[in-house]
């Protein structure tokens, strides 16, 4: 399905959210999600579906600064 | 009236200098997002600090009056170190008031290639100590309150009651997530920074009207898993552009210019020198600052990222 992730356009063959971060091989305790402009509940990564169109943006924990 | 008390001086050349300001400086009666951060008090400048911040004065949107605000405000440093540099510098060179700094940690060599408060005679010395002489040296007038230790659930909410924005310059999770509820629970704004590799991060909280941390990210990551600075490296120059966007931000929020970055967390790249930014709203869901909050008073989460590594720990802080 045509996906838009970080602002990019994409085609992935995917169902889940947790399918792109497996396809993309990000761990999942490493980003937060957002789906459309809601964030995604860490637990419910493999149980919230995608359909054509939707708008992903993965936000990695950036810790340092000192 | 704005500037005022800066009339009454009575040397000539301020004088002309600020009659031309106040046909144009018109801009200081909105609402503040800062409500404690209206004007007090009297307004007087000396003679030296007119011109020290005539450039300031000049905008519209600052003036004599927002001037004065900066010189009333109170700003809280967490971490005296990449990004508490710069925004220590840039606050301290733009006049606020008071800079309130804490860090527990002395300088190391290692610090040097981008922690610019502290030079190469510190090594060794207490960072906040050494901050606090560089700040002094560029701006006398900046009331500086250091505090070597390291902010814990047991001193954080008394620290930031204190101040009127806080500034997020830590370097782990654990302190993070601390700061942001602490912001939230004493209503305080915040700016959030994080810096790693070519890589960096802003995003401002003011609690109970935008998105704060934990409404994007709920719970910090398991220990050890995302690497730190002192791991993975960092560009140094990448936290003095996310620590001089901090400070600019701190600024507009004092002085209640523009729209400041709430809602939208700034992610910045070096390596294409690109900046992203990710729209997000407050989360109903949010532990925090949502409507069912299970979040009531700070955590003190263990471990550091750091402390899983042995291997990475022996080489220098921060
Ligand atoms: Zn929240």
């Amino acid at each position: 399905m045509q996906l838009t992730i970080n602002g990019k356009p994409e085609t992935l063959e995917v169902s889940t959210v947790l399918d792109v971060l497996k396809t993309k091989d990000i761990d999942p305790q490493l980003v937060a999600v957002e789906l459309n402009t809601q964030m995604v509940d860490q637990e419910q990564l493999g149980t919230t579906s995608l359909k054509d169109g939707d708008k992903l943006e993965f936000l990695f924990f950036m810790g340092g600064g000192a | 009236m704005l500037c005022k008390g800066l009339l009454e001086n009575d040397s000539p050349g301020p004088i002309i200098f600020l009659i031309k300001l106040t046909s144009f400086s018109s801009d200081c009666e909105d609402e503040p997002i800062l409500s404690t951060l209206k004007v007090r008090g009297h307004m007087s400048f000396t003679e030296d600090q007119i011109t020290r911040y005539s450039r300031h004065i000049l905008l519209p949107e600052v003036g004599g009056k927002g001037q004065k605000k900066l010189s009333q405000a109170k700003v809280f440093i967490v971490g005296a170190g990449g990004l508490g540099s710069p925004v220590a510098y840039y606050l301290a060179a733009a006049g606020i008031g008071t800079i309130g700094l804490i860090d527990s940690d002395v300088v190391d060599l290692s610090n040097l290639q981008r922690q610019i408060l502290h030079h190469t005679p510190d090594v060794g010395r207490s960072k906040v100590v050494s901050a606090k002489e560089k700040i002094q040296a560029i701006n006398p007038d900046v009331q500086v309150n250091i505090h070597e230790e390291r902010m814990t659930s047991r001193n954080a909410q008394e620290l930031l009651s204190q101040y009127d924005v806080v500034i997020d310059g830590v370097d782990n999770f654990p302190a993070k997530f601390l700061i942001n509820d602490a912001c939230f629970l004493e209503n305080k704004p915040l700016v959030h920074g994080g810096i790693l590799r070519f890589e960096g991060r802003v995003f401002t909280i003011i609690p109970n009207q935008s998105a704060c941390y934990r409404c994007v990210f709920k719970n910090p990551p398991p220990a050890g898993v995302v690497p730190t600075c002192q791991e993975a490296g960092i560009i140094g120059v990448v936290a003095g552009l996310i620590g001089t966007i901090q400070a600019t931000e701190a600024i507009k929020l004092i002085l209640n210019i523009g729209t400041p970055l709430t809602n939208r967390i700034l992610d910045f790249d070096a390596r294409t020198t690109a900046f992203r930014e990710i729209r997000v709203k407050r989360n109903p869901t949010c532990a925090l600052c949502g409507p069912n909050p299970s979040l009531t008073e700070l955590i003190d989460y263990e471990q550091e990222a750091c402390q899983l590594q042995p291997s990475a720990t022996t080489l220098t802080n921060g």
